[in-house]
C-alpha cells in the first residue's frame, strides 16, 4: 500500500512538473511573430508522416540512421510497457497484462530484443562522441552543457535498459523457482542470459528485481522532466516542427508586406495602404522572430548536421548554423527567464543580434541552403539569418562597405555594378 | 553576332508578341565572360525558331542581390518597377540565364502582382532536346570527354532542378562524372547571398576553391555549369590553380550551342 502511494505521487508530481515547463516553453514560443502555417494539412501530415515518424531524412547518413532508428523504435514501442508498469504500480498488481497469453509472451520479448538493441545503439554513439571524435560533435557552440547534455542521455539510457533486463531476469529466476506474487509470464531471451549472474536466494532476487522497476520508472520520470532543458526534446517536437516547416521553394525569401505597403505609397502617391502597425523591420532579438523560429530552436537536436555541410563553416569561417539555433533557444529561454522573475514588461539591454549572434556569422552565409536541407526535422536557420541581416540593412543602415556600394549600385544604375544603364543592352553587339 | 537580337519595344511596335521572353540578368548583361553564356543562348534561341524578344535597355536588376542581403526596400522597389515593364508588355512566358534571376521572378514575383511561367535555360534546352529540336551535331564533338557539373544552389536545393541540366549533357554522349558532394547535397560555389559583391569573411580556405578542388577530384575536362556567378567563381578557382589549359568552365548553353555549330 505505501508503495502504490509512493508510486502515485512520484508520478502526478513528474507530470505535474513536466506540464508546467511544458507550458513555459509554449508561452515562450508564443512570444514570436504570428505566420500562418496551417494551409495544405494534407501536405503538412504527409511532410510529418514522412519525416519525423518515417525518418526519411536521416537516410543519408545510413550508420546512424540505422543506430537512431532502433533506440527511435525502441522509444515508441516500450511506452507500451511504461503502461503495465503505470497500471501495476498504481493497483499494487504484477504483469498484469500476462492474460494476453501468447501475445503478452511475445510482446515482452520483442521489448527486450529492444532494449538490447538501444542499448548497442547508445553504446556505438558514446564511443562515436567521445572516442572516435566525429568532427560533427565538436565545434564552439559544442562545449560544456551541450556536449555532457548528450552524455547523460545516452547514459541515462543504457543504465533504463540495463535496469529493464536486469528486473527481467530476476523476475525470469522468481517465476523458476516458483516464488508467491510471481506470475509464470513472459519470455525472456535476452535477459535469460543474465540468470546466472543473480544469487539463488528468493529475497535477494526480489530486492533485485523492485529495485530495478522501480529504478525504471523513477528514471523514465526523470527523462521526462529532463526533457525540457534538454536538446532530446526533439522526441516531442519533432512531431509539431515537421508539420509546421516551410512548405515554399527553399529559394523563396518572403516578401514583407510591411515593405509592400510603403514601395507602393512610393510609387504611387495616390495609394492609400491598409493599416498596418509600424513594428520594425527584420529581428533584432527572439520575439521579433515567428514563433516557428522559435519552435525551431526548442525542436534542434544539436545533431551538426547543417553545421557540416555548411560551406561557410567548411571553410573556416565563424557561421555555424546549428550555433544560430542553439543561440535562439537559449535567447528565448533567457526572455522567459526574465518574465518570470521581473514580469512581461522587463528589458534586461540584451539582444540575439550581438549578444548571442555575431554580425561576422550573419554576413558569411551564402543563403545556399545546405543547412535547411540537411536538418532531419525541417529547421530553418537561413530564416533567422535573413532577419538579422534585414535588421542590419533597414533599421540600422550597418551592412558590410562592399555590400552598401553594391546596393547603392542597384539604386542608381539599377545593376549591382557600376555599370551605365544604356550600356544593359551592349552584349547583343558583340560576339 | 549574324543575326538581330529583337527587343520587346520592337515587336510591340510592330503589332507581334514573342512566345518567350528572355530575361538576361545583369550578371548576363554586363560580366563579359556572361555575356557570351547570353549570346550563346540568343543562338540557339535564333536556331530553333522560336519567337524570343529580351527587354534590352528596359531590364533592370531583379532585386535579388538586395533582398538576400536584406534589403527588401529596395528589392520591393526593383521587383515592383520589372513586374510592371513585365505586364505592360502582357509577358506570359519567361526563360532566364541565371538561377538566380529565376528564383526571384518564379517565387518572389507572383507575390507582388507579376506571375509568370519561369524557366530556366537549361529546362529550355533539356525541352528542346526532348523534341528533337536540338541535337548534338554539326559542331563540336564532346563524346567521352569528361564532364562534371556543378549544382547551382538557387536551381537545385532552392528549385529542386537537378535533371534537366544534366539530361542538356547525356545527349552529348559524354562521360558524366559527378562529384562528391552534388545534387541535393551540392557545394555552394560562395557567390550566393550577395557574397559575390563582398570580400569573404576570414575562414581557412575560399568557398570557390574549396570547391574547385572537389571538381578537380574528378579529373575533368570540362566543369559544366549553369549560372553565371558559379561560373565566376569557379573560373578563379581554376586559374588559381593554374588549370585553365586543362581543365575548360562551361555554361550547359555555351556547350549545347558549340556541339550544335552555332
Ligand atoms: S544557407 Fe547559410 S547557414 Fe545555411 S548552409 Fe548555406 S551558408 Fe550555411
Ligand atoms: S538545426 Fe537541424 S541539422 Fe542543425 S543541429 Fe539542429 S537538428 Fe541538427
Amino acid at each position: 500500500m505505501v508503495a502504490q502511494i509512493l508510486f502515485l505521487v512520484l508520478t502526478l508530481a513528474a507530470i505535474a512538473l513536466f506540464t508546467v515547463n511544458l507550458r513555459k516553453i509554449i508561452r515562450n514560443i508564443r512570444l514570436g511573430k504570428a505566420v500562418n502555417r496551417n494551409d495544405q494539412p494534407a501536405k503538412r501530415l504527409i511532410t510529418m508522416l514522412r519525416v519525423a515518424f518515417g525518418q526519411s531524412k536521416m537516410v543519408v547518413r545510413p550508420i546512424p540512421a540505422f543506430l537512431h532508428f532502433f533506440v527511435y523504435i525502441g522509444f515508441v514501442i516500450i511506452n507500451i510497457e511504461v503502461l503495465e508498469i503505470m497500471i501495476d504500480g498504481i493497483f499494487g498488481t504484477h504483469r498484469i497484462f500476462n492474460g494476453l497469453g501468447g501475445l503478452y509472451n511475445f510482446l515482452i520479448a520483442s521489448f527486450e530484443i529492444l532494449a538490447f538493441t538501444v542499448w548497442v545503439s547508445c553504446a556505438i554513439f558514446l564511443i562515436r562522441r567521445n572516442i572516435l571524435k566525429l568532427k560533427r560533435f565538436s565545434g564552439v557552440e559544442m562545449k560544456s552543457w551541450p556536449k555532457s547534455d548528450a552524455n547523460y542521455i545516452l547514459i541515462t539510457e543504457i543504465l533504463l535498459m540495463t535496469a529493464f533486463l536486469l528486473m527481467n531476469a530476476a523476475d525470469a529466476k522468481l517465476q523458476s523457482i516458483g516464488a508467491g506474487h510471481y506470475v509464470q509470464a513472459g519470455a525472456f531471451p535476452v535477459s535469460q542470459y543474465l540468470i546466472n549472474l543473480l544469487p539463488s536466494t528468493e529475497s535477494a532476487l526480489v530486492i533485485i528485481e523492485r529495485s530495478c522497476w522501480w529504478f525504471h520508472i523513477i528514471g523514465i520520470l526523470a527523462f521526462l522532466n529532463y526533457l525540457p532543458y534538454s536538446k532530446h526534446f526533439h522526441i516531442i517536437f519533432a512531431f509539431p516542427n515537421t508539420y509546421f516547416s516551410n512548405l515554399e521553394p527553399k529559394g523563396e525569401f518572403t516578401n514583407m508586406a510591411s515593405v509592400t505597403n510603403e514601395v507602393k505609397a512610393m510609387l504611387d502617391p495616390s495609394f492609400v495602404p491598409a493599416e498596418s502597425e509600424p513594428g520594425k523591420f527584420g529581428a533584432k532579438d527572439v520575439t521579433d522572430l515567428t514563433w516557428v523560429n522559435l519552435m525551431n530552436a526548442y525542436t534542434c537536436t544539436e545533431c551538426g548536421r547543417c553545421t557540416s555541410v555548411c560551406p561557410a563553416n567548411i571553410t573556416g569561417k565563424l557561421l555555424s548554423p546549428r550555433k544560430i539555433m542553439m543561440d535562439t533557444r537559449d535567447r528565448i529561454t533567457e526572455v522567459g527567464q526574465n518574465i518570470d522573475k521581473h514580469g512581461a514588461e522587463h528589458q534586461d539591454g540584451k539582444s540575439l543580434l550581438d549578444d548571442y549572434i555575431s554580425r561576422e556569422e550573419i554576413w558569411a552565409c551564402t543563403s545556399c541552403n545546405a543547412c535547411t536541407e540537411a536538418c532531419p526535422v525541417n529547421i530553418d536557420p537561413l530564416q533567422i539569418i535573413v532577419e538579422l541581416r534585414r535588421f542590419a540593412v533597414m533599421e540600422e543602415s550597418q551592412a558590410p562597405a562592399s555590400i552598401n556600394a553594391m546596393m547603392g549600385n542597384i539604386e542608381n544604375n539599377q545593376a549591382p555594378w557600376k555599370y551605365s544603364p544604356a550600356d544593359r543592352f551592349n552584349w547583343a553587339e558583340g560576339s | 553576332m549574324e543575326f538581330k537580337v529583337p527587343t520587346m519595344a520592337e515587336l510591340m511596335a510592330a503589332g507581334e508578341e514573342p512566345e518567350i521572353l528572355f530575361w538576361v540578368g545583369c550578371a548576363g548583361s554586363y560580366d563579359e565572360r556572361a555575356q557570351k553564356i547570353t549570346r550563346d543562348i540568343c543562338k540557339i534561341l535564333h536556331h530553333v525558331g522560336i519567337k524570343y524578344a529580351v527587354l534590352g535597355t528596359e531590364e533592370s536588376c531583379t532585386g535579388d542581390p538586395a533582398k538576400r542581403a536584406g534589403n527588401e526596400f529596395l528589392f520591393q522597389m526593383q521587383a515592383m518597377t520589372n513586374i510592371e515593364v513585365l505586364n505592360a508588355y502582357n509577358i506570359k512566358k519567361i526563360v532566364t540565364g541565371c538561377p538566380h534571376c529565376f528564383n526571384t521572378i518564379k517565387n518572389e514575383y507572383p507575390g507582388l502582382g507579376g506571375t509568370y511561367e519561369v524557366i530556366h535555360h537549361t529546362q529550355l534546352i533539356q525541352d528542346l532536346i526532348s523534341e528533337g529540336k536540338l541535337k548534338a551535331e554539326g559542331g563540336e564533338s564532346f563524346k567521352g570527354k569528361k564532364i562534371t557539373y556543378h549544382d547551382p544552389c538557387y536551381l537545385g536545393r532552392a528549385n529542386g532542378i537537378y535533371e534537366a541540366p544534366r539530361k542538356a549533357l547525356e545527349v552529348l554522349d559524354a562521360q558524366l562524372v559527378e562529384m562528391k558532394r552534388c545534387k541535393s547535397n551540392g557545394l555552394c560555389c560562395g557567390a550566393g547571398g550577395a557574397q559575390m559583391f563582398k570580400e569573404p569573411e576570414k575562414g581557412n580556405k575560399d568557398i570557390n576553391v574549396e570547391r574547385v578542388d572537389e571538381a578537380l577530384q574528378t579529373n575533368p575536362q570540362v566543369i559544366a555549369a549553369g549560372c553565371p556567378f558559379c561560373m565566376t567563381m569557379l573560373s578563379d578557382g581554376i586559374k588559381l590553380k593554374d588549370k585553365e589549359q586543362e581543365v575548360k568552365v562551361l555554361d550547359i548553353a555555351e556547350i549545347t550551342a558549340r556541339a550544335n555549330g552555332l
